[in-house]
């Protein structure tokens, strides 16, 4: 579809481009997939539900009268005797912005039609996701070991369980369901399926190698929010 | 737009911007470790979290290349966030003093 949009015509830059865009027929996006469009909607919705759990725990936080417990000892692992702070959390960030860069390359890999490479490093992203979301499930077993519930925890605020049970669990949601993504959007393209503008057996579009950018968005998104919650909530 | 399709830029780029993430990821973990306080830290954190933030929305996902009206469409939404924010901050000092107005005299 994309493909006989008229790419010789010009396009005004700038707010003059963009009055002119949305003033326009048909698509208001232009020299876009309406594909990459909605994974922007769905993006932008996204972002209200994460920003709704955060705003979330900064008022519970600013409003409890009990102090707050410190994330900083709280998440400390202990290494050769030495509590190390937030030393699992800093890992698992280096891990997924990794997994951000391997995407991007992926990415670029797919448009150059190189088969191989893209389903490589579609591989390694989705093998760093995994690894990102199973260094959550021991933190998750840690923290309820220590007696962190939703409801009450042994160093402070009730509050706290609650906020981060909620929002660390629904980032890992999201990794979780990107991950199978990544093995799916791996298979397809390893089998040539891209290539071959072969349809899709569940929706019946064609394969094209921009469901790779999309479904980068996705999984950059992710590394977006993560970035969010290791300030907000991790370090703060 | 080398072969007039998709979105295509030199590798270099990306490599950079993996490298920047790492360092102020680093960057934003020493601030814990070394152990600063108050405004400082806070502000320290906003800073590292909005660089990154930036980085991956501009060149990971491409966003920098895009026209303005898919920039607008994107970022102006979230950006009515901060009001929310706002509002819920005073909220919360509000439901704060009201609670302690109970147990002081």
């Amino acid at each position: 579809m994309t493909d006989r949009m008229p790419r010789r015509l010009t396009l005004e830059p700038g707010w003059r481009g963009m009055v002119g865009d949305l003033a326009s027929d048909q698509r208001a996006f232009k020299k876009v997939p309406w594909s990459k469009v909605m994974m922007w909607a769905f993006l932008v919705s996204d972002v209200f539900i994460f920003a709704c759990f955060l705003v979330g725990y900064m008022m519970a936080r600013i409003a409890s009268s009990a102090p707050w417990p410190n994330a900083s000892e709280v998440f400390a692992l202990d290494v050769a005797g030495r509590q190390v702070p937030l030393l699992l959390i800093a890992i698992m960030t280096f891990i997924l912005i990794s997994s951000s860069g391997t995407m991007a390359l992926a990415v670029k890999c797919g448009y150059e039609r190189r088969r191989f490479a893209t389903g490589g490093l579609l591989i390694a992203t989705a093998l760093l996701g995994t690894i990102f979301v199973g260094m959550q499930a021991f933190e998750w077993t840690k923290l309820i070991h220590e007696g962190v519930r939703p409801w009450s925890n042994p160093w402070g605020a009730e509050q706290f369980g609650a906020a981060f049970f909620l929002i660390t669990g629904f980032h890992g949601t999201h990794v979780s369901v990107g991950v199978l993504f990544l093995v799916v959007m791996a298979i397809k393209v390893l089998r040539g399926s891209l290539q071959a503008g072969r349809p899709g057996f569940l929706t019946g579009r064609r394969g094209r190698y921009e469901m790779v950018e999309t479904l980068g968005l996705y999984w950059h998104f992710v590394d977006l929010v993560w970035v969010f919650i290791f300030a907000f909530f991790y370090l703060w | 737009m080398a072969q007039g399709e998709g979105q295509q830029h030199a590798i270099g780029i990306y490599l950079r911007v993996w490298f920047l993430l790492f360092v102020l990821s680093a960057f934003s973990y020493l601030v814990d470790v070394v152990g600063f306080e108050g405004y400082l830290k806070w502000f320290l954190i906003t800073l590292f979290m909005l660089l990154k933030a930036g980085l991956i929305v501009s060149v990971f996902m491409h966003l920098v290349w895009e026209r303005l009206a898919l920039i607008c469409a994107v970022l102006v939404p979230p950006g009515v966030l901060l009001f929310l924010m706002l509002l819920m901050a005073i909220e919360g000092q509000h439901v704060l003093s009201s609670r302690l107005a109970v147990v002081l005299p």
